[in-house]
């Protein structure tokens, strides 16, 4: 299908309104993407038409929206080249399936055993490792990052021993859009024996991970940055390990047996799904996918990828104006400061003029530490933004540091 | 010294001549750069105001009976809506400011940064200005 910019963007609703009397600018995608009417279609008909609990009705409805939810899994096995349906385990986004494995992995983890993890890390990374950690007296390395904003591959190297037990990086940084080179990563922590587990909740509007090929042990991710709804994501685990790793919740669906002396765990993938699930999101997030897939992620990449570089160029003629995350892997983020000028008023001026940007330390304070200032504006361009809206950013930063100097 | 209704009363006036955000916004900017500098010696992190995505320090004494503020900030739209507040509740009474209201934000068409989910803590300074108030005013009982 070729690539129709003017028919995408008819896609999405919300692209057609206005903000403070101006038409919207939405540069805030690494936060969350803007949703296509097919999804919403999909969340309506599910309410209007075929609302049931899952996996345990006899009567038909309850069949429906079962077989629905259970196709939505197939479709996210296919997109991610899953071996099987049953490694992929429905979350509520991203950061419950970081949680789900490093409950895991206190029960395998004791003294003397080492963690790693990467410093381009949102907080929802390093937090859960640091609990991890603190339980079982293992220790939490750190791979350290290059002014560039990309990791530091020899100190990894370096890092790694008998004792790495867990390694954890993001697939794409979300304050800098640097890439990292997970293969590199997983092939070097399997060498020492490690288990890797990556965030993929910036990568997965962008790019579509084959997570056979990569090998990686866990990987995570959330439906809200790949247009699909918000409390809804997937955990990818390998079977042997997802047998390996004890439940995380305790609940209806995650059980075979109770009795008051002794409960057994139902199979995969239900073992982790305790409780009624986001049916709803489930089935939209597959709807999400399907979207996606139509459009093509090549088309995506090159789409973003001019974009990005549009984008670079034209701000970088802004006098005074500092990009971080330099790499030469990077997604369409582009986290920047003006000389002098706090990234909340540009934040703040740009809203008036109907551009959502990201200000802050986008959950990353240690990066922000790394390169010393308080926050970056992050512009975050998704495949449905265009060259006019790139412009837009531009004459707003502009007028914003004539206002703000 | 004026009091606290006649000061919103001349900040109304001054913002009406404004027909646009953006002359706003620049006058905003513009009182936040004449904000009389805080003693650097009181930027300190217990002076630190919680909820803004900027800094924001904000020190207040007791003076003859009356409440000085003095604050600063790291960006310049925040030092604007502190210079503003400073202006309304600086060199006045404890019990004045305790029952100002602040409708006046709104008239000068500053409402949006009213709200408890902006980032600017404009919410957290009035409160923490008034909460300093309230304690003057006990101690003045005593």
């Amino acid at each position: 299908m070729a690539f129709n910019i003017e028919s995408i963007r008819a896609d999405f609703p919300i692209l057609q309104r206005q903000v403070n009397g101006k038409p919207l600018v939405y540069l805030d995608n690494a936060a969350t993407s803007q949703k296509p009417q097919l999804v919403i279609d999909a969340i309506v008909d599910y309410y209007s038409n075929y609302n049931a609990n899952i996996h345990r009705g006899v009567h038909s409805l309850s069949q429906e929206a079962t077989d629905r939810y259970e196709e939505a899994r197939q479709k996210i096995r296919q997109h991610f080249n899953i071996a099987k349906a049953h490694e992929v385990i429905f979350t509520s986004g991203t950061t419950h399936g970081i949680n789900l494995v490093a409950n895991g992995f206190a029960t395998i983890l004791g003294q003397g055993d080492e963690v790693i993890v990467s410093a381009l890390e949102h907080h929802s990374n390093i937090v859960p490792w640091q609990m991890l950690c603190e339980k079982t007296g293992a220790e939490l390395k750190v791979i350290p990052m290059t002014q560039e904003g990309t990791l530091d591959m020899a100190a990894y190297s370096a890092l790694l021993s008998g004792n790495t037990k867990l390694v954890f990086v993001n697939h794409i940084s979300n304050a800098l859009g640097t890439i990292n080179p997970i293969e590199d990563i997983i092939f070097k922590a399997h060498q020492v024996g490690a288990a890797v587990l990556i965030d993929g909740a910036q990568a997965c509007s962008h790019i579509k991970p084959d997570l056979q090929a990569l090998n990686v042990d866990f990987y995570v991710t959330s439906a809200h940055k790949m247009c699909g709804p918000t409390g809804v994501g997937i955990l990818y685990g390998k079977e042997e390990w997802l047998n390996k790793l004890p439940p995380y919740q305790g609940g209806g669906e995650m059980i075979a047996e109770v009795s008051f002396e002794k409960t057994t765990y139902a199979d995969l993938p239900h073992k982790f799904e305790a409780g009624t699930p986001n049916i709803c999101g489930g089935i939209a997030f597959g709807t999400a996918i399907d979207y996606l897939n139509q459009i093509g992620f090549h088309a995506i990449e090159k789409h973003e990828h001019e974009l990005l570089e549009y984008a670079t160029k034209e701000l970088l003629k802004i006098e005074g104006l500092k990009i971080y995350g330099t790499g030469t892997e990077k997604t369409s983020v582009i986290s920047f400061n003006l000389e002098g000028i706090h990234p909340y008023d540009v934040g703040t001026i740009l809203d008036k003029m109907g551009i959502a940007v990201r200000t802050g330390h986008h959950c990353a304070q240690p990066i922000m530490t790394f390169f010393n200032i308080p926050g970056t504006v992050r512009a975050s361009l998704a495949f449905y933004n265009t060259k006019e809206e790139v412009d837009a950013l531009v004459a707003g930063v502009r007028k914003a540091q004539q206002m703000l100097r | 010294m004026k009091d606290i209704q006649s000061i919103q009363e001349e900040l109304i006036d001054e913002f009406s001549l404004f027909d646009d955000w953006m002359e706003r916004y620049e006058h905003m900017i513009s009182l936040g750069k004449n904000l009389p500098l805080i003693d650097p010696s009181l930027k300190t992190d217990d002076k630190l105001i919680k909820g803004c995505q900027s800094k924001v320090w904000l020190h207040s004494e007791l003076k003859d009976g009356k409440v000085v503020f003095t604050a600063d900030s790291d960006a310049i739209i925040t030092k604007g809506i502190v210079a503003i507040l400073v202006r309304v509740f600086s060199n006045q009474k404890p019990e004045d400011i305790v029952e100002a209201d602040t409708k006046f934000i709104d008239e000068i068409g500053l409402k949006e940064h009213l709200s408890p989910t902006r980032a600017n803590g404009l919410v957290s300074m009035l409160k923490q200005m008034k909460l300093y108030a309230v304690a003057y005013q006990a101690q003045l009982k005593q």
